[in-house]
Formats: structure tokens, sequence, C-alpha cells
């Protein structure tokens, strides 16, 4: 690899419902391992996707879950979650399985910007 | 009757929809339509109001599945699968939302 990018997974789903949330976590590990410099972003009901407790047994799905809490072995450490997202759904970081950095929306469109490569699911 | 509804109330307006049209009855949310039931959400208050005139159910294995199983709204029902069978016989007719 002669140059690292800098890759941004922009996650809006729910996870369960649709396939994109899992989806996104296989292109995320891949990417990890070209050691490229990999961000998640969570907008929307994405921020779902990091709720503490996933309990799937009744729905006969594979939780997927604690691959976030992996993530940091593949040195994946930029987690952010936007604030409003949160909010809007009366979550707080406490709420989620993971630390994450908590921006506005004005902080993650700034994020954005910076961005090589952009994903979104 | 019974009005089925499995999206997001932040995503979709399948639920508006739905409360708009329907007058009385019962609703069940499953899949991505649990997190209108939950505590905080920025619908929570649409659904409060709705639950005079409807009697609102979710399905606990979706719920459970979101890890939202602690942000239940109060007085909603939670069912499981043989519950859900249960609410499909009892209706006239049923309406799935999709």
């Amino acid at each position: 690899m002669s140059e690292i990018k800098k890759f941004m997974f922009v996650n809006r789903k729910a996870p369960y419902g649709t396939i994109y949330a899992l989806e996104s976590l296989e292109v995320v590990l891949i990417t990890a391992a070209f050691d490229q410099d990999v961000s998640l972003a969570f907008l929307d009901d994405g921020v779902y996707q990091l709720k503490k407790g996933q309990q799937t047994k009744g729905i006969e799905i594979k939780n997927f879950s604690p691959t976030y809490r992996a993530l940091e072995d593949y040195d994946v450490e930029k987690l952010y979650v936007m604030k409003e997202s949160l909010d809007a759904r009366g979550l707080g970081p406490d709420d989620l399985l993971v630390p994450v950095t908590v921006l506005s929306q004005a902080e993650m469109g700034a994020l954005m910007d910076q961005q090589d490569v952009v994903l979104s699911f | 009757m019974l009005h089925i509804v499995n999206k997001s109330p932040l995503v979709s307006n399948t639920l508006e929809t739905c409360l708009g049209v329907a007058a009385s009855g019962e609703i069940l949310l499953i899949e991505d339509a649990v997190y209108a039931a939950t505590a905080g959400n920025s619908f929570e208050p649409r659904l409060r109001e709705a639950m005079g005139r409807f009697k609102v159910y979710v399905l606990q294995p979706d719920l459970d599945a979101r890890g939202m199983g602690d942000k239940l709204v109060a007085g909603v029902t939670a069912v499981d699968y043989s519950g859900f069978v249960d609410l499909t016989t009892t209706s006239n007719t049923c309406q799935s939302w999709l």
C-alpha cells in the first residue's frame, strides 16, 4: 500500500430491520485489513446499532453488536455519533456499548469534509 | 381491526399515516417500528396520544433484539409470537402497513 486514505463509513440504518448495518461492518473490517484510516459515523437510526443489551435469540438473527467492541483490535478506534440523533431517540453515551465521540451536526459535517472516501450505508 | 407496522417512526411516515387513517382498534409494532414505543423517542408524545384511541402492542423478541426492552413506554403491551398469532385471529381484519 503506497498511500493511506481517510475512509468514512456513514451508518444511518437501524440494525436487523435491514441488512445495511451488518454489510457496513463487513466492509469496515475489510478496509481496516488494508491499513487505511477508518472512521465510523452514526447518524439518524444508525445510532441504534450501538445500543447496549441487544439479545437476538428470539428473532433468530445473529447478534453482531459485539463486533463493534472488537473493532479496536483492528485499529478502528474512531467512532463518531451525532448528538442530535441520540437526543431524538432518548439515548445518551451511557446507552451505547462502546466509547464514542459525540459530535454536533456541524462538527459531523466538517469531519465528513476531511475524508478522501465516504461510503454510505 | 389490527394494524401491523414495521418501520421506524423517524425514518418512515408509515405509523403516522396509520394513526391518521385509522380511528381505533389495535396496533402491533414489529421490527423497526418497536422504536416508536420507547421512552425518549421524539415520536413518544404522538404514540401516547394514540394510546387513547388504540390498544398498542409491541413484539417482545424484536424489542429484545434491539436492546430496547428497558425503555418500553408504560401502557404498551408486549407480546411474543403466539400472542402475535392470537391478535391476528381475534381481529376480524388485519392491515399490514408496508
